[in-house]
């Protein structure tokens, strides 16, 4: 059984303009140790699903299920998720400024975070604990910098704190929501080194949501491409870059600025509304290989290799010649 | 493509902080841009590259160091002399979002710059502005409509037929496709590669994103600190890279091609980009160097060709890399001798 199993998981906001779907029957896996990225472009749904299974959707209408470790986190009491969260499962966002208490010293703020999950560590052993952490993800002078203030950080250094945070009580499981988009790409590879690092030394499953195929291309093992809130295709990191079924997930590698500078191949239009969705594919309307089934009638996701499965109408043969 | 549009030379630019202290964002620069070309400006945030667009511009005024747009001195312009030249300078912003005044209707965000300059009005603006509007590929009968109800993309093609409403000769790019999804960000550079050929644009195109500056220019200049340290066609610059920040940078950058990923040399930098209010003597980088020697903390090195480059090839660094030379084993020594 995989660590982490999320099934036909259904998010809904109301809004007064209609119910948004924002993510709309979806299924995955992940395997301890492992690291799944979930890729997509803005709202196709690969936030929310994470928030989601990790309880901070406050409003949402919610079905599915994700069992983790045997318990269903949608249907868990708060107080059980909050058990979880931090200690089995730790969390890294986009904006690590907006992540940590401007008031509270660094340090602080990591032995709090130790002492909510561990009732009998003593604050001087939690103390302990957090310079070891700033050491292991990577801070110079650990000791001393751990009395600074969050301001006193760089963006880079932010993120480590975040992340040794997340790491803290050892969890099974790192959710990293687009960990490093805000940071430029020389501190976006000293954080990537540093989460790779400590998945080699702890064995823990990441799930990485990037927009970023680069990140993915460098992070993977496995892959699951978002479009309108449902999986179009999902692969080991090698399939998804080298053997592709799905347009959409053919048309995010051409849109990719090349080496040789030749003219890119954009993929037409723009998402569409996820109030009032189209029958049939949600990709449809800007597919270039669009034929009249896939109008009508929404394509299931396809077991169409080992491991490799998509959301896609098309013979397999269709595809890969297209894409050849 | 000799032909020097605008030249940059020793340019400073200052700001004050309450500290009393400056901000050295742009430490003299000095380079030049060629009419027809691409000119691509990358480095990390805080590094001045978007400062240096400013000035190019004229949207901030010089500290010290001068301008020139086709032989005119334009640093020290006024407003009022400087607008003949506004209309052949225009610069198109990262933020689809906060770049036009969300209460203006469309076309008279467009036509703005017709009415600024009293070019045409009435019937005759709206004229104009349809046929910009469908010139970068949106619909003229939404003419009428607000920015709130365009997409990211589609914001950005306003804000790109507005830059184009004068046609102007230079267009600054600063981060144009930073906060568009890789699809959009696509559509947007297509479209201005065609409207630089059938316009006859020159482009200064910034970015910190390595992968679309290396798409759309032909040459790229690389900051650090204030600085540029080097500066190349863009093949040169990819392909014989001199400057050990640039092939860090180079290096650090995602490739999205597993194979590529897994079989790269990585040079992992140590530490932060130092503060701009006190940057380190000698060569910037030097604290941050993986060769960086004794004389890289005192001297300051110049932007020469090095080794056996042509001019076209510029550097600033003391010990130059040479071809195939592996930076990821190289260790820093600071000792002097």
């Amino acid at each position: 059984m995989a660590l982490l199993e999320v099934r036909d998981l259904k998010v809904s906001f109301d809004t007064p303009d209609g119910a948004v779907r924002a993510v709309r029957g979806l299924s995955f896996d992940v395997e301890a140790g492992q690291t799944l990225a979930v890729v997509g472009e803005s709202g196709s749904g690969k936030s929310v699903s994470t928030q989601t299974i990790t309880g901070l959707t406050r409003g949402a209408t919610v079905s599915g299920t994700a069992y983790f470790d045997g318990t269903d986190l949608i249907t868990a009491d708060q107080s059980t998720l909050r058990h979880l969260r931090g200690a089995r499962i730790g969390m890294i966002f986009q904006d690590p400024l907006s992540s940590l208490h401007p008031h509270y010293r660094i340090g602080w703020q990591i032995v709090e975070m130790i002492r909510a999950h561990d009732s009998v560590i003593s604050k001087k052993d939690a103390r302990k604990r957090a310079a070891e952490l700033l050491t292991l993800v990577g801070i110079p002078r650990a000791t001393e910098r751990i009395d600074d203030y969050p301001h006193q950080f760089s963006g880079g250094m932010r993120q480590r704190v975040m992340i040794a945070m997340a790491m803290a009580l050892d969890p099974a499981l790192l959710i990293a929501d687009e960990p490093t988009t805000a940071l430029d790409v020389t501190v976006q590879a000293q954080v990537l080194n540093v989460m790779r690092r400590l998945q080699q030394q702890f064995g823990t499953a990441i799930v990485l949501i990037t927009h970023d195929l680069g990140v993915v291309a460098e992070m993977a093992d496995e892959v699951v491409v978002m479009y309108a809130g449902t999986v179009m295709e999902r692969a080991p990191r090698r399939d998804i870059f080298y053997r592709n079924h799905h347009p959409y997930t053919q048309g995010l590698l051409a849109s990719l600025p090349t080496r040789s500078g030749e003219r890119l191949t954009p993929i037409a239009g723009s998402p569409p509304s996820l109030i009032s969705l189209p029958k049939g594919c949600p990709f449809a309307s800007r597919c270039p290989h669009v034929f009249d089934k896939c109008r009508t009638e929404a394509p299931p996701l396809a077991d169409i290799g080992p491991r490799h499965q998509s959301a896609c109408w098309l013979p397999v043969q269709a595809s890969e010649a297209i894409a050849s | 493509m000799s032909d020097v549009l605008l030249k940059v030379d020793n340019v400073r630019k200052e700001f004050p902080t309450h500290a009393k202290e400056v901000v050295k964002a742009v430490d003299g620069v000095s380079l030049e841009v060629f009419k027809g070309e691409t000119l691509g400006l990358v480095g990390e945030t805080g590094c001045g590259k978007s400062s240096l667009a400013r000035c190019m511009a004229h949207l901030y005024d010089v500290t010290s160091g001068s301008v020139s747009f086709e032989g005119t001195e334009i640093s020290a312009l006024s407003r009022r002399a400087m607008r003949p030249i506004r209309r052949e300078i225009q610069v198109i912003f990262q933020d689809p979002y906060g770049s036009l005044n969300p209460r203006r209707r469309v076309g008279s965000i467009i036509g703005d710059p017709f009415a600024i300059h009293n070019i045409a009005s009435g019937v005759a603006r709206k004229r104009k502005v349809q046929e910009l509007m469908e010139l970068v590929g949106l619909n003229p009968e939404h003419y009428n409509r607000f920015p709130a109800e365009f997409s990211g993309g589609q914001r950005q093609r306003i804000g790109v037929a507005r830059a184009l409403a004068l046609r102007p000769k230079l267009i600054i790019c600063d981060e144009p496709v930073s906060a568009l999804d890789v699809s959009i960000q696509a559509q947007i550079i297509n479209l201005l590669a065609d409207l630089q050929r059938e316009l006859d644009l020159t482009y200064v195109f910034i970015s910190h994103d390595l992968s679309v500056v290396r798409h759309v220019s032909n040459r790229i200049a690389v900051m650090y600190l204030g600085k540029i340290v080097e500066l190349a066609p863009t093949d040169e610059l990819f392909g014989q890279t001199r400057h050990p920040y640039t092939r860090a940078l180079l290096s650090a950058l995602p490739v999205a091609d597993p194979d590529t990923a897994d079989s790269r040399e990585q040079i992992i930098l140590g530490g932060d980009i130092p503060s701009a209010t006190n940057p380190p003597a000698g060569c910037r980088f030097h604290t941050r160097c993986p060769k960086a020697r004794a004389d890289c903390a005192t001297a300051e090195p110049l932007m020469i060709a090095v080794l056996d480059d042509t001019d076209n090839h510029r550097t600033a660094c003391h010990y130059p890399l040479t071809l195939g030379e592996d930076l990821s084993t190289a260790v820093p020594d600071l000792k002097a001798s």
